[in-house]
């Protein structure tokens, strides 16, 4: 009976917009340390699909199941609203391709990692900043941007910026939409490299949604493929990128892998 | 020796006088009677009418005395007045299309049933000061009386649409008209708020404010495309249906404004296109209020029409919460009251926050 | 308004019907300390902004045997604290005092009286802003989640940019509480030198907001605590000099400029607590006769 339990569990997931499908049928399981890609163009569903699972987009039809820190299952869409919210805050975290999105613009990079840490009652301003700035480190910004506002910050530094904001409460779950999306590539190579690097060392588990195959199998183990809002196939990383069955897999592999 | 400031009381008493004194300005000149505002000013006493939240003309003529002119001071008065009556029920609905016209225009049809009726319009006056009036007692030229008279009833234009189904219907086909309108003036205000709510507020808001953000929607923030189906202005009947009754009686008339906007279309490949609507009523003359008002009403409705929240005038709770004028200049007045204690606390703050960095400053020379 | 107009009103000016809405959202607000209750806030005869909200309060629970003291900035004599006055002595023909001993109802703007109150008083006090997460978040939509889920995070984030910026917590007056260890309240803009008497204050605490249309209260002896960091702990502003007319060190002290050389004083913000003193035959540096430091005088 010690066999792994998957983290979260997705059971036939539809969400619809009015007469428009967002995504049909999607069923996966994560299980704890394993990172997820999605893929397909836009328009595919893979954002709706993100939004579905983490909670911020009810569907019409389907289940999450999510194993929680005490080891029991609970159905995101059936626990009460500030439940969802402390499990959103505390035990998830959610990488927007935007960081404008997922900053507070007018607030110090400090008060920005700090802000998870107070909302669970952290109550030491010298723990709170010291935390803070060993964040800033594991991110690569210098300590003395701490009291800096993010709007003075790059865009590859907000990034980071929102990454350590949001691990910075020890999560186990890491939604993570086009991460490096707005990045240019010199600057996307840091940041995969250093996300790969947290993942690992901190045993995440995550689900990221991208376009870009190249970031896919970097990051992922196991890859979905979506296609107007179906999933078309999915699998190992490299079994799919180096072995893909599916039409429109195969079309995806051969315009970029050829770059 | 230091006295401290007394005699706050009589200074009141005294600001009170001379602002009686100043209302009344030179005693040489005939005083101003309550039925030449009324009869002379009717704009000004609709605007407070209208903004007061109640149909008073010889209330809002004194109002308007009172405040020497201030008209925001005169619909405070009124209000201040109006929150102590007594509520004895609401009204049934009005039926807008019986109303005893004086003005009907629509932008969308050159000729339609009922006709245009333009009425008393400042449009198409050419804004050229007329020394004439500054001589008084000229009378004016008689308006000749059309040979025709007008149509008992004057069907809406939006309903002309409507028969051919070129409109969305004027409620939801869930709308329950049964149910009780909302009163913000008994309930506080949630949000988000309804449509009955919003067009309540909106029609006690401010003229300017109001004005304002449709003009916004013009020029591009949250645009929503607004023909003036029709603007139109009479007087229709208010009736009453007393629970022990059961049926309606009249208990008077009222001179309104009505406008309806025929707004962008909306539909898909499955429902067919339609035209969308805004609305707005003010009480007495007020076509600028109206038109604004339908305007700012179509912004509002963006979350049920299925449209992105882009721009303020979208946004229910920041609109309805800053509409209203008597709130808005009874709070940005107030800063003028003492805060001493406040300014105190600050100042102690920011004079030891600068002795700190200067010690810094020092310490660091060092 | 002319005198003549009086008798048309109800007692305490507001109708009946009214008066029972505002004591219904008042009995909710003593069952939930710190938690604002909407109510059906009416238009009265002063501005929004000079405190409406606190009037309706006062109105709704003031009977004709109470006696009233209204003070703004701790003054009996600033003109607001006067209209006020004279508007209950008006409609109501209810007695008014500066004493606050004497006072069942204290109705105030921006501060607390330095005398200790009792299980026999009412404090009610005037509110512009209610909401004290609006700064942080302009939606009522969702501060009032936030107060209803208890995800005051971001309160704790603006303490920590005053600290981050400026060393110390720069909040000095509404300076945010927690009251019964739930609700994170607005005291309103009383400096923050008050905060410590609304801790277990025997008094029962109404604050009313007339244009925001929210009614709060704090009952009699419940704790209330100043928000801040275990190692910023909450602290309250000092005077180098005590009153100049009283002498007292431990009341707050407003600042008078006396010339434009920077000559300045400071005096007792609470004027009847001041004047108490000297009858008391308290002196300070700028009194009449300040040699008569021990004697008892008469005022």
């Amino acid at each position: 009976m010690t066999t792994r339990m998957p983290l979260i569990s997705v059971e036939d997931l539809t969400v619809t917009y009015g007469d428009r499908i967002g995504c049909n049928g999607v069923s996966f399981d994560l299980f704890p340390g394993e990172v997820l890609g999605i893929v397909g163009e836009s328009g595919s569903g893979k954002s709706t699909l993100l939004n579905a699972v983490s909670g911020q987009l009810e569907p019409a039809v389907g289940q999450i199941h999510y194993r929680t820190r005490l080891n029991e299952t609970a159905d995101i869409y059936r626990m009460s609203e500030p439940e969802r919210r402390f499990l959103m805050r505390t035990d998830w975290a959610f990488v927007h391709q935007n960081p404008r999105d997922g900053l507070r613009m007018g607030v110090s990079a400090g008060a920005n990692i700090g802000e998870r840490l107070m909302g669970v009652g952290w109550r030491h301003y010298g723990e709170i900043r010291s935390t803070a700035l060993s964040w800033l480190g594991k991110v690569e910004i210098f300590e003395d941007r701490v009291d800096d506002p993010p709007t003075t910050f790059s865009g590859g530094m907000q990034q980071r910026l929102q990454i350590a904001r949001n691990l910075v409460s020890g999560p186990r779950l890491v939604f993570m939409d086009e991460p490096t999306g707005g990045l240019d590539v010199s600057v996307q190579a840091r940041l995969l490299d250093l996300l790969r690097g947290l993942v690992s060392d901190l045993g995440l588990s995550a689900i990221i949604v991208t376009h870009d195959l190249a970031v896919a199998r970097l990051l992922s183990h196991r890859l979905m493929v979506m296609q107007g809002g179906e999933v078309v196939e999915s699998g190992l990383t490299d079994q799919v990128l180096d072995d893909p069955q599916h039409p429109y897999t195969q079309l995806l592999v051969s315009s970029i892998l050829q770059v | 020796m230091y006295v401290a400031v007394k005699g706050g009381e009589k200074a009141i008493d005294n600001a009170h006088k001379y602002l009686a004194e100043e209302r009344r300005g030179a005693t040489d000149v005939a005083e101003l009677s309550l039925s030449q505002i009324s009869e002379q000013l009717s704009h000004a006493v609709s605007r407070v009418m209208a903004e007061g939240s109640l149909y008073d003309k010889d209330l809002a003529a004194l109002a308007i005395k009172q405040a020497r002119g201030d008209l925001i001071e005169a619909i405070f008065l009124i209000r201040a007045y109006r929150t102590t009556l007594p509520r004895f029920g609401y009204s049934a609905p009005l039926d807008t299309s019986e109303m005893d016209l004086d003005r009907r225009i629509s932008a969308t049809f050159k000729d339609l049933p009922g006709g245009q009726v333009l009425g008393p319009t400042f449009d198409y006056t050419h804004r050229l000061l007329d020394f004439a009036l500054a001589a008084e007692g000229l009378e004016p030229q008689k308006a000749e009386a059309a040979e025709a008279p007008l149509d008992e009833e004057v069907p809406r234009v939006l309903e002309l649409l409507n028969a051919e189904g070129l409109i969305e219907q004027s409620a939801p086909a869930d709308y329950d008209d049964t149910a009780p309108v909302g009163d913000l003036t008994r309930e506080p205000l949630e949000f988000p708020a309804d449509r009955d709510l919003r067009l309540q507020n909106l029609a006690r808001g401010d003229e300017g404010f109001i004005l304002a953000l449709g003009y916004s929607t013009q020029r591009g923030y949250a645009r929503n495309h607004a023909f003036v189906g029709e603007v139109r202005l009479g007087d229709v009947t208010v009736e009453v249906i007393p629970e022990e009754l059961g049926f309606a009686i009249e208990i008077g008339d009222i001179t309104i404004t009505e406008c309806e906007t025929v707004n962008q279309f909306q539909g898909s490949k499955t429902a067919p296109a339609q035209f969308t609507r805004g609305y707005g009523l003010a009480f007495g003359h007020s076509e600028r209020k109206v038109i604004s008002m339908a305007l700012v009403d179509r912004a509002l409705r963006c979350h049920e029409l299925g449209e992105d929240q882009v721009a303020p005038v979208q946004d229910d709770e920041f609109v309805l919460s800053h509409s209203d004028n008597i709130q808005a200049t009874g709070f940005v007045e107030h800063i003028k009251l003492p805060h001493y204690v406040d300014f105190q606390s600050e100042l102690e703050l920011v004079r030891r926050l600068r002795r700190n960095a200067e010690d810094n400053i020092r310490e660091a020379a060092e | 308004m002319s005198n003549s107009a009086a008798p048309s009103y109800n007692f305490a000016y507001l109708d009946e019907q009214t008066k029972r809405m505002i004591r219904r959202a008042l009995l909710k607000a003593v069952a939930i300390p710190g938690y604002q209750v909407p109510f059906a806030s009416r238009e009265m005869p002063m501005p929004y902004g000079w405190g409406t909200g606190g009037i309706q309060v006062t109105a709704a629970v003031i009977g004709p045997d109470d006696c009233l003291k209204v003070i703004d900035q701790g003054s009996d004599d600033t003109t607001n604290a006067v209209s006020i006055r004279k508007f209950f002595a008006k409609v109501g023909d209810i007695e008014t005092t500066e004493e606050t001993e004497r006072a069942t109802v204290i109705q105030t703007r921006h501060r607390i009286p330095e005398t200790e109150l009792t299980e026999d008083q009412i404090l009610v006090y005037q509110v512009p802003i209610p909401e004290p997460l609006r700064f942080l978040e302009p939606k009522e939509t969702e501060t009032r989640k936030m107060h209803a889920l208890e995800e005051y995070g971001l309160m704790h984030v603006k303490l920590y940019e005053d600290i981050s910026q400026h060393g110390e917590i720069a909040t000095t007056y509404a300076y945010p509480v927690k009251v019964d260890g739930r609700y994170v309240m607005d005291p309103s803009p009383t400096p923050k030198f008050d905060n410590p008497k609304m801790n277990n204050m025997a008094a029962l605490q109404l604050f009313g907001a007339g244009r925001e249309k929210r009614i709060y209260a704090i009952p009699p002896y419940t704790e209330v605590v100043s928000l801040d960091f275990d190692d910023h702990p909450f602290s309250i502003q000092k005077w180098d000099e005590p009153c100049a007319l009283c002498g007292t060190r431990d009341s707050f002290l407003d600042e008078v400029i006396l010339d434009d050389q920077g000559g300045r004083m400071f005096v007792c913000s609470d004027s009847h607590h001041c004047a108490k003193r000297q009858a008391e035959g308290h002196r300070g540096a700028l009194s009449a006769d300040p040699a008569l430091e021990t004697e008892e005088v008469a005022p």
